[in-house]
């Protein structure tokens, strides 16, 4: 499948160009997406053992899926708006969430993370599929706003069996709407295959609905870079929503709490290994002379440093204030919240009398 | 030498809420110097096989838990001396988790190896459900396998439905050998087919009765003069013809008698009201209860009625009817009365309105005219389904019916 998606750094780190994608990309960049990559994966690392430490209560990894994730950032202007799941850590980080930002979710002391306005990304939703919606009533309002952003909205193979997927390419199509449909197939929703999803390559689907659908190497960050701004700055140019399947590989369990080798082959990793996003970086840095040993030791230890920063960060987060609940309920004071808020009050200052 | 002191680190809970795990492999041994991250411990919860970091770096002190132990999450598993003065560990005892992906239900943990046992479920008092059993189409189809009738069985399910377990309990006696303490009689054919009908009707159709006594000097006179009538030649004429022209009359007046409550796919319910009338009779034959009907019975005179009658319960008697002749009926007399009885609560036949059952003719006091005279007095039994029928129209069909009796408005030419 892969052999004939859109490929512009094979995996032994060779540029090869596209006439429908040109893309002219200096060697800081390129540096700078390998260290993009190379964080994603140090976090990703250090999340899981902060979950197995039982410091987090659930961890999502990416592991495998940074690739295009970080090509897709980098596509994405600073007015562009994403909206994702909960495994685009390589997104998150390009967007500049912070990773404790993020984690403090995973150990439940906040029901939403970062400021969306300030890295242009919505808090990602746990119900699968229903954020496509959001992207596209966003992208109408770019439409009616008249400025040139665009939406980058982001999904998993297993989000295109949802109803919501299916009415948000509608609406983006029927409205012409500037929304890029991002579709990670990492080959599994948790444990059915992406055969059991689809009889067609998800890229086809998107001509049924009056919209292009690129194949792409997901594991390759410059086509995932190339395609996604190519795409982006059409819809924003008015030429309306497109859609790119990016095939990859889920490399780690769903979450902390699946053990996916109780329904996949473990000979599948060799291949996909073969084909890993960081190392193929890696390799055209070094082909190019543009990077050496020095620069991918000092990242190396740019991460550690950075893992210990959060692990630090993280045992030591403190539990919240129970009261801060009532704070974000409504952007106004509310009197059903306010009258919620002092019997709260009440309550933790008897338990305090009392103890 | 700078001072050292020791670190436990307590079972994590690895999977949103589970409460315990088995200790399978420890990859350290006392004395090893463990860093941090390092893989220390694989243990088995109920959800996967998975390893553990190490949260501290320094020297492993002790083992607190051998290979093969299943601890509550919170156990300390391992102590780890170190050197440097680290952070201790926040624990919280018993975090509540998200749930993200399949979550286990707090208190339980079911080993893999373990899931086909199945686990005890409480039996909770089923609320009683009129219609179609509820049970999933799997359930359906295993009691179809089994050849167990959805019908006759209890439900013990959270919403009145029929579970797995259900189905096959009610296989179990079947299976389960019983003293034999009598004859057994197969239920099968006819008899089986009388089974399941009761059931089903009287699990669907809310009943009423009503009774009334009805002085049939009338009837009884009239039968006596069609008896001797050139137009019954050959038949015998029995109070039964005179009941049947009775029930055709009044359902004229109260047509919702004749008819029939129908459950559509979507939820939603109708009532047919027929426009014709197929009256059946109820026959005890020697296989059992059987109801054939009389076609259109509404558009025959008495003189056809009496000989449809007659042929119907001559061939019940016999042997002789077809299923053909027992479907499509819309309303049903029996005749309690053969069996020297006056009435009953009797069963409607599934998808019909009403019931009426005939009592003995038998010679009672009776009042007439403010004076006491003795009078042939016959019992009727009106049962009727209530979703369809009121009190008010179940009464008015069977005075009607009643009014006809005392004094039939038929006139032999």
């Amino acid at each position: 499948m892969a052999e004939t998606a859109i490929q512009l750094l094979t995996p032994e780190g060779t540029r090869v160009e596209h006439p429908d994608y040109p893309l002219e990309v200096s060697a800081e960049q390129l540096r700078t997406m390998y260290r993009d990559i190379a964080i994603t994966r140090r976090m990703d690392v250090e999340s899981t053992a902060l979950q197995r430490t039982g410091e987090l209560s659930l961890w999502c990894p990416t592991l495998g899926q940074e690739g295009v994730q970080v090509g897709a950032g980098h596509a994405m202007r600073p007015g562009d708006y994403g909206f994702t799941t909960y495994r685009e850590s390589g997104i998150f980080h390009v967007r500049g969430v912070e990773a404790d930002e993020l984690l403090q979710l995973y150990r439940g002391n906040t029901h939403s993370s970062w400021d969306p306005q300030r890295v242009g990304l919505g808090l990602f939703t746990i119900v699968i599929g229903s954020h496509a919606l959001h992207a596209v009533g966003y992208a109408m309002g770019i439409q009616r706003d008249g400025t040139d952003d665009a939406v980058l909205a982001c999904f998993g193979d297993g989000a295109t069996s949802t109803g919501d997927v299916h009415e948000a390419m509608v609406f983006a199509a029927a409205f012409s709407s500037p929304v890029v449909f991002l579709v990670q197939n990492n080959q599994w929703a948790i444990s059915v295959p992406v055969e059991r999803q689809s009889r067609v390559p998800i890229a086809q689907r998107a001509l049924a609905y009056g919209m292009p659908g690129i194949r792409i190497d997901g594991n390759d960050v410059l086509a995932g870079l190339a395609v996604t701004r190519t795409l982006l700055d059409r819809a924003r140019e008015g030429g309306g929503p497109a859609l790119i399947e990016a095939i990859t590989y889920r490399m780690g369990p769903h979450t902390t709490s699946d053990d996916p080798t109780r329904y996949r082959d473990e000979s599948d990793y060799a291949h996909w290994d073969e084909l890993d996003p960081l190392e193929r970086l890696r390799r055209h840095l070094l082909l190019i002379g543009e990077a050496d040993e020095v620069f991918f030791a000092a990242v190396e230890a740019e991460c550690e440093e950075l893992g210990e920063k959060v692990r630090g960060s993280i045992r030591g987060m403190p539990d919240p204030d129970p009261m801060l609940m009532f704070d974000a309920v409504y952007a106004e004071p509310h009197r059903d919240v306010e009258a919620d808020r002092a019997q709260m009050g009440a309550y933790f200052t008897r338990l305090q009398e009392s103890a | 030498m700078t001072a050292t002191h020791v670190l436990d680190f307590p079972l994590p809970d690895v999977g949103e809420g589970l409460t315990e795990a088995e200790i399978v492999t420890w990859r350290v041994a006392v004395g090893d110097l463990v860093e941090i991250n390092q893989p220390i411990v694989d243990i088995e919860t109920a959800k996967a096989v998975v390893e553990l970091p190490c949260p501290f770096s320094g020297r492993v002190s002790a083992l607190l838990v051998a290979e093969g132990q299943v601890v509550p999450v919170g156990t300390p598993i391992l102590s780890v001396e170190v050197s440097s003065p680290a952070e201790p560990l926040p624990h919280s005892e018993s975090r509540e988790a998200v749930l993200v992906g399949y979550g286990v239900a707090h208190g339980t943990t079911r080993r893999r190896r373990l899931t086909s046992r199945a686990a005890p479920r409480p039996s909770a008092p089923a609320p009683v459900v009129a219609g179609r059993p509820i049970a999933k189409p799997p359930v359906r189809l295993l009691a179809r396998q089994l050849g167990i009738d959805l019908a006759l069985v209890a439900p013990t399910g959270p919403h009145g439905d029929i579970t797995r377990d259900d189905v096959q309990r009610a296989v179990t006696p079947l299976v389960e050998a019983r003293p034999v303490r009598g004859e057994r009689i197969p239920v099968r054919g006819v008899r089986r087919a009388m089974a399941e009908a009761m059931v089903r009707s009287m699990s669907t159709a809310p009943h009423v009765t009503e009774w009334l006594d009805v002085d049939v000097t009338g009837t009884v006179r009239l039968v006596d003069q069609m008896r001797d009538h050139a137009a019954f030649a050959g038949m015998k004429p029995t109070p039964l013809t005179v009941v049947a022209a009775a029930m055709i009359h009044a359902a004229k007046r109260t047509p919702i008698v004749n008819s029939s409550w129908i459950d559509l796919p979507d939820g939603s319910s109708e009532i047919e009201v027929y426009s014709h009338m197929n009256l059946g009779v109820a026959v005890a034959s020697d296989r059992g209860l059987v109801v054939p009907n009389v076609r259109d019975a509404g558009s025959l005179s008495v003189s056809g009625l009496a000989r449809a009658l007659g042929e119907l319960t001559q061939r019940a008697r016999r042997g002789d009817l077809t299923p053909a002749d027992s479907v499509e009926g819309t309303i049903t007399v029996t005749n309690v009365g053969v069996f020297g009885v006056d009435g009953g609560t009797p069963i409607l036949v599934p998808g019909e309105a009403v019931i009426l059952a005939t009592g003995r003719i038998v010679d009672r006091p009776w009042v007439s005219d403010g004076g006491l005279c003795v009078r042939p007095v016959m019992q009727l039994s009106l049962s009727f389904d209530h979703r369809i029928v009121d009190g008010a129209a179940g009464s008015t069909f069977l005075a009607d019916v009643a009014a006809f009796l005392e004094a039939p408005p038929i006139t032999l030419a």
